[in-house]
């Protein structure tokens, strides 16, 4: 198996009196595509906002690329940051900004390369992600829910990350555009050895492109490995995201 | 990342080629020195880049190539690489999948298309209002007829919100415009020792101008702006939409309760005004022209007429109507966007203290002109 990217050891979430994770752990290795699956309220993005340093768990640790992210120096953190790219689900585009200025703006903060250069740049992410060229001078609020979705990809893609983080990629978006969005995450994976860590509903994401995933359920992980492996798990709650939800409800 | 080698390129001239030896990491970070170079460099021979020394690169690097590649190519040099590898190539078919083309900017307009353009953005502004006037009256005069429609516990609420939350900074601006008033007056009344007519000059003043001026602005900067971010807010939820399906009328349920609201409680408010500002007036008074309190208030009595302090508290009402019509206005423009609700809010602040200004200078004209 590849080495482990991330390993969240022991997390323990509360919201005021409210407890959303009794010690959960998991571990996700390079070069897989790793979702965090859950009904609504299981804390699936809480857990992936702790990831990226967007929240701080009550205990436990969680390392990435081998170094706890709870004792960061400034610097240090500065430096993972820019080893991942965030999807966001609504896409946060900054509102302000052209497509093209939102990619840019990474580019220009973090990097000396030439203004040709970065143009270069922000029009092959715009290509890579199937936005049309012109998208580049349009603002957030002109495009579609789709072209959102694939203009913050692009923007998550800009410094070449080793890591990604999706927040339910696919969500809002029409079943052949999620589809195209899941053909287009497993080929970026392949082509670039990017390791991705999703939350997701989208039990066809899960069938057609995620290696591993932790289904989170009970405060607890339920089940964490390949599909296979969690179906073989027996809970009344596995059983319910993956037989009735899937193959329609039976009796 | 930071501790990576940084990306060289040596330029060696051969008999037919140029020659360039690359090495060292050719990513994002290492890459800017490499593109000076390149940017300056004009070729006059066939290139050969050899990239069998590059330990490692990413797409800034696969970029660079294509980017300078292309270039000399157009100067009519073309390129060729040396030790590529299949990884570099998967890297750029991932990269440039089909030909690469430029786009445009979309084309600026003449100063006098864009004239004309804001002319007819403001002409349309002005009948959207106008729309909106016109249905909110409807609403407005079909609840009278089903008084039950009428959200009392809204309008009770939005007065204690836009009025009894207000009295704070109402008092403390109405205050120091009194004080301001008195200490400015007093300077140029004592030089004709005419000191006692600072009873007149704050009692008129005030009451009938600069309190309720100063009050509707006040609430125009707080009210109007808090009228439209909460419906904008609405709006951006869906919860107008939602309003709508269920039948609910948003004007009936979000424009006319802060309206009424408003409308009877910037009279109060003017007369709250009033007192302190004149409160203010006399302090100053007293401190630096040794007018006391009872002869302040005894002089106040004969040289304030009953109908300066009603056509001030009169202003009241209309002054409400305008800030809440504009407040709520801008609160239903908003878009989906979240950019669009600060500049909504932006524009409601300042057309309801424009109106409120314009509609005191109209009162002003014609109140003058009755003899008034």
């Amino acid at each position: 198996m590849n080495p482990i990217v991330i390993e969240a050891h022991n997390i323990v979430t509360m919201f005021g009196d409210n407890l959303i994770h009794d010690s959960i752990s998991c571990t996700i290795h390079e070069n897989e595509i790793y979702a965090l699956l859950g009904g609504s309220g299981s804390g699936k993005s809480t857990l992936l906002r702790e990831m990226i340093m967007l929240q701080t768990p009550k205990s436990g640790s969680i390392h990435i690329f081998g170094k706890d992210i709870a004792n960061l120096s400034l610097s240090e953190a500065q430096n993972l940051r820019q080893q991942w790219g965030v999807l966001f689900q609504s896409g946060a585009l900054y509102s302000s900004l052209t497509v093209g200025e939102n990619i840019a703006l990474l580019y220009k903060e973090y990097t000396e390369l030439p203004p040709n250069l970065i143009r270069e740049l922000v029009k092959l992410k715009i290509d890579v992600v199937g936005l049309p060229p012109h998208s580049i001078h349009l603002y957030p609020s002109q495009l579609s829910g789709g072209m959102v979705k694939r203009a913050a990809l692009a923007r998550a893609l800009a410094l070449d990350p080793k890591l990604l983080f999706l927040d339910e990629p696919t969500s809002g978006l029409d079943p052949l555009g999620s589809r195209q969005f899941d053909a287009l995450i497993k080929q970026l994976r392949d082509l670039l050895g990017l390791t991705v860590v999703m939350v997701t509903h989208d039990l066809d994401t899960i069938h057609n492109i995620v290696d591993r995933f932790a289904l989170l359920g009970e405060k607890k992980v339920l089940a964490q490995g390949s599909l296979d492996e969690v179906l073989a798990v027996d809970h009344p709650i596995i059983d319910y995201f993956f037989q009735k939800e899937a193959h329609g409800i039976q009796g | 990342m930071k501790s990576s080698s940084v990306a060289t390129l040596t330029i060696i001239d051969t008999a037919s080629h140029h020659l360039f030896q690359c090495e060292g990491d050719w990513t994002l970070y290492s890459l800017s020195l490499v593109a000076t170079s390149l940017d300056s460099f004009t070729p006059t021979k066939p290139l050969q880049w050899d990239i069998t020394l590059i330990n490692k690169f990413d797409s800034s690097g696969v970029a660079l190539w294509s980017l300078y590649s292309r270039k000399y190519a157009q100067q009519g040099f073309v390129s060729e690489i040396i030790g590529k590898k299949e990884e570099h190539l998967r890297l750029y078919r991932l990269l440039y999948p089909h030909p690469n083309e430029d786009t445009l900017p979309p084309k600026q307009h003449n100063w006098v298309y864009r004239i004309g353009r804001e002319m007819h953005h403001w002409i349309q502004g002005v009948d959207r209002f106008l729309d909106f006037l016109g249905e909110a009256f409807v609403v407005f005069l079909d609840s009278l007829f089903h008084p039950s429609t009428i959200r009392y516990r809204a309008i009770s609420y939005h007065i204690i919100t836009a009025g009894f939350d207000a009295l704070p900074i109402i008092a403390v601006s109405s205050f120091l415009i009194g004080v301001v008033v008195a200490f400015q007056s007093i300077v140029q009344l004592q030089k004709f020792g005419a000191d006692i007519l600072i009873v007149d000059m704050i009692g008129i003043s005030l009451s009938r101008e600069l309190a309720p001026l100063i009050t509707a602005i006040v609430i125009a900067g707080r009210s109007a702006s808090a009228f439209t971010a909460q419906i904008g807010a609405m709006k951006m939820t869906q919860e107008i939409d939602a309003m709508k399906t269920m039948g609910f009328h948003p004007y009936l349920f979000l424009v006319w309760p802060r309206v009424i609201a408003l409308m009877l409680v910037l009279p109060l408010l003017i007369f709250f005004a009033d007192i302190i500002g004149i409160f203010g007036g006399m302090i100053i008074a007293s401190t630096q022209s040794h007018l006391s309190y009872t002869e302040f208030i005894n002089r106040l009595q004969g040289a304030l007429p009953i109908r300066h302090f009603i056509i001030g508290i009169a202003k009241g009402p209309f002054f409400a109507l305008l800030i809440a019509l504009v407040g709520t206005y801008r609160g239903f423009q908003v878009s989906l966007n979240t950019e669009s609700i600060g500049l909504f809010t932006t524009k409601s602040v300042v057309n309801a203290i424009f109106l409120v200004i314009a509609c005191d200078a109209l009162f002003s004209i014609l109140l003058t002109k009755l003899k008034l």
